[in-house]
Formats: structure tokens, sequence, C-alpha cells
């Protein structure tokens, strides 16, 4: 799978559940994540272990499967990267990351696994969530800490739970700490996800969250319901008017060039280099996800 | 090659998914599988080599395995299967 795609979605499945794990690739997500952390119980660490193993072994899906494993620092994360990594998924998401060398260590077991299972070198990625103030402090170099690093997320409950105080539906709690991510992402050159929106009946709220994420500069969402996935690519689609204006401060951009003129202007408004780039990323988005 | 020591299980009645439930045996006695399924007609074979032959493959020669399978597929059964010896045999 390659490191830069389309993560608009990303939905987290229970990995003790086979019917869930099995329908998981039916809902068009840009990527699905089985989860042998939060979602599973302690008795059942091992059962999800290899449940979904076998699952990403034996079964096909349309899109990118990646596993968060429990962190390595509990009794279960060193035998869940020992079972999953067999089944060669495309990327390990590693919860409650608070620095480079947590990353470090994974690196090397997965190194160590591709190499013992015959699996393309680098092949397997990886992604880090943010849960702590401490996370947050080094996210740049979390970010920054294995070339297999493919994004950095954001765990919203935990994030709160860690500030002393509760998730609120605006995202009060988190906004500086998303807008901090977003920064080490792009300086490190890689994408960035919002968290899941727990309310799975609250569509108003979770397209607003949506939205903010969009404007902040994530590249997706994670979600843990079907449902969310067609609100997460609404949001995160260009819409006509957006592709139209790109489009014209495109069409004024050539025809400055054209006439060679240092000026480029588009309905008395001055258009400069950034708006040119983010015009040209507007069209190239729209294009990926079948906008235009 | 390992022994089942003591009973185990794994899985759920949920539907996609096998209860197995096993047990030891006396040594000799070989995998004895009692299998419930809807789709019994059908797959009851199938699904009774399969498990007889993951409990193989884990190095156990000697079970007695109770299983009530909800319309599983092979991988979820495998997984079980595996997770239920592991537990059995300590």
């Amino acid at each position: 799978m390659p490191k830069e795609r389309l993560r608009r979605a990303m939905m987290f499945a229970p990995g003790n559940n086979p019917a869930m794990l099995q329908n998981a690739g039916i809902y068009g997500a840009d990527s699905v994540i089985f989860d042998l952390e939060d979602a599973v119980a302690i008795p059942e660490k091992d059962s999800a272990r290899n449940l979904v193993h076998n699952a990403i072994k034996y079964l096909k899906y349309p899109c990118e499967v990646g596993v968060r494993i429990n962190h390595i620092s509990t009794p279960w994360g060193y035998d869940d990267l020992e079972c999953v990594l067999e089944a060669n998924p495309d990327f390990i998401r590693l919860p409650k990351s608070d620095t480079a060398e947590d990353i470090k260590e994974i690196d090397e077991i997965i190194t160590k696994a591709e190499k013992k299972y015959g699996f393309e070198a680098g092949s397997i990625l990886m992604m880090a969530a943010i849960e702590s103030p401490k996370g947050l402090r080094n996210a740049y170099e979390i970010a920054c800490a294995s070339p297999r690093m493919l994004g950095i997320a954001i765990g919203g409950e935990d994030f709160a739970t860690s500030l002393k105080t509760s998730k609120t539906r605006e995202g009060r709690e988190s906004f500086a700490a998303k807008s901090m991510l977003v920064y080490a992402a792009r300086e490190a050159g890689i994408q960035v996800i919002d968290s899941v929106f727990s309310d799975i009946n609250d569509n108003e709220g979770f397209t607003a969250e949506a939205t903010l994420a969009k404007e902040l500069g994530f590249d997706g969402k994670s979600c843990v319901n079907p449902r969310q996935i067609d609100m997460i690519y609404k949001v995160f689609t260009p819409s006509a008017k957006e592709i139209d204006y790109a489009r014209r401060v495109l069409a004024a951009y050539q025809d400055a060039l054209a006439k060679k003129s240092g000026v480029i202007s588009l309905n008395g408004k001055m258009i400069d280099a950034p708006m040119i780039t983010r015009a040209e990323r507007t069209l190239a988005y729209a294009s990926a996800v079948g906008a235009c | 090659m390992s022994k089942i020591i003591k009973a185990a299980q794994a899985g759920t009645v949920e539907s996609c998914d096998v209860l197995i439930m096993i047990a030891p045996a006396d040594p000799g006695a070989g995998i004895q599988v009692e299998l419930i399924s809807p789709t019994m007609q059908q797959y009851g074979t199938h699904i009774t080599k399969l498990i007889k032959e993951t409990i193989l493959s884990c190095g156990v020669q000697d079970a007695v395995v109770h299983a009530n399978e909800k319309g599983a597929m092979d991988y979820t059964i495998a997984a079980r299967v595996k997770t239920a010896v592991d537990r059995a045999i300590g």
C-alpha cells in the first residue's frame, strides 16, 4: 500500500467481532483499523489478536487495513505484534504514543518481521495516536521517528482525560492540540487524522467536528460507525464552488503568464503564489476523490 | 507435541461466530468433535475437518471438542479453535 494515499475516513472495527471484521470493507472507508485495544476486553485480548490475524491473512479487503495494537508497555502489545505482523497488515497503529523511542522500537520489530516472513522491506507502515500532553510535546519527533510513519492522529477521549477535563461537543478542549498536531505533521511531511466522534446519533455534531478538522488542515477523520463515512466524505470533498474558484484562479494565472504580467488578479483580488498552490491542490484532490 | 491439560473455551454464540469448548482426552483417543451448526447438512463435514486440522496443527493429538457454530467463516473457526487450544494447554 502506498504511504501517500487518501485517508479521509479511517473506520475502526472491534477486533474480537467476526461479523464486523469480515464486513468492514464493504462500507467504502479509505482505511479500516482492526482494534485490539480499547474495543477488546482484557480476557479476550488473545482471542482478538488471533481473529484479526486470520481476517487479514485470509480475507480480501478493497481498502487499506491496519491494526491498533495495545501499547507495548501493556502485557499485550508485544504479543499483538508477534501475532498480527505475520498476517502482513498495511499498517500498525500505536495508541498513546508519548515518545519517539516507542516508534523506533516498533519499527525494529516490524523490520525483523518483514525479513522473517519475506515481506517487502518497509512495506508495513505505522501511525501514532497522540493522547497526552507529553505525546503532544513530542509530536514532531514521533512523526519523524521512522520512515514507516504515514501519519499521526489525536485520541480525543484519552486526551481530554489527560487534561483532567471532558470532551466537549465543540471540541474546545482539543482545539489547540489539534492545531499543534497539524503543524507537527506538516513539518514532518506526513498525514494527520482527526479523532473519532463517539456520539453516533449526533450527525450535526459529527459534521461540525469534521468540518473544523478539515479547516484546521487534517487529512481525514477516524470513525466508529459506517454511517459516518459518507458524512466525512461530504466534508472533505471540495464543493463545486471551491472547484470552480480553483479553476478560475489557475486560468487567471495562465492568463498572466501569457501576458508576461507579474501581477495576477481575479475579480479585483490579487492572486499570489500560495493561492495558486492551494488551487492546484484543490483540483488534484477533487480529481483524486472523483469530484471532477 | 502439546497436551490439553484443562478445559477452555473461546468465541461466542453471536452471529458469524463459533463457541469452541475444548477439554482433555485420554492419550490415543484422538480428536472428538461434537458440532452444532445451522448448516450441518451442507458444511458439517467441512467444519468438523477444519476444527480437527487446526487442533492438529497446534500439535495436539487428543481432545474433546464441542462447537456451537452460528454461521462462522473458516477464518473465524480456525482462530477460535487456536485460541481455545492455547488456553487449554496452559
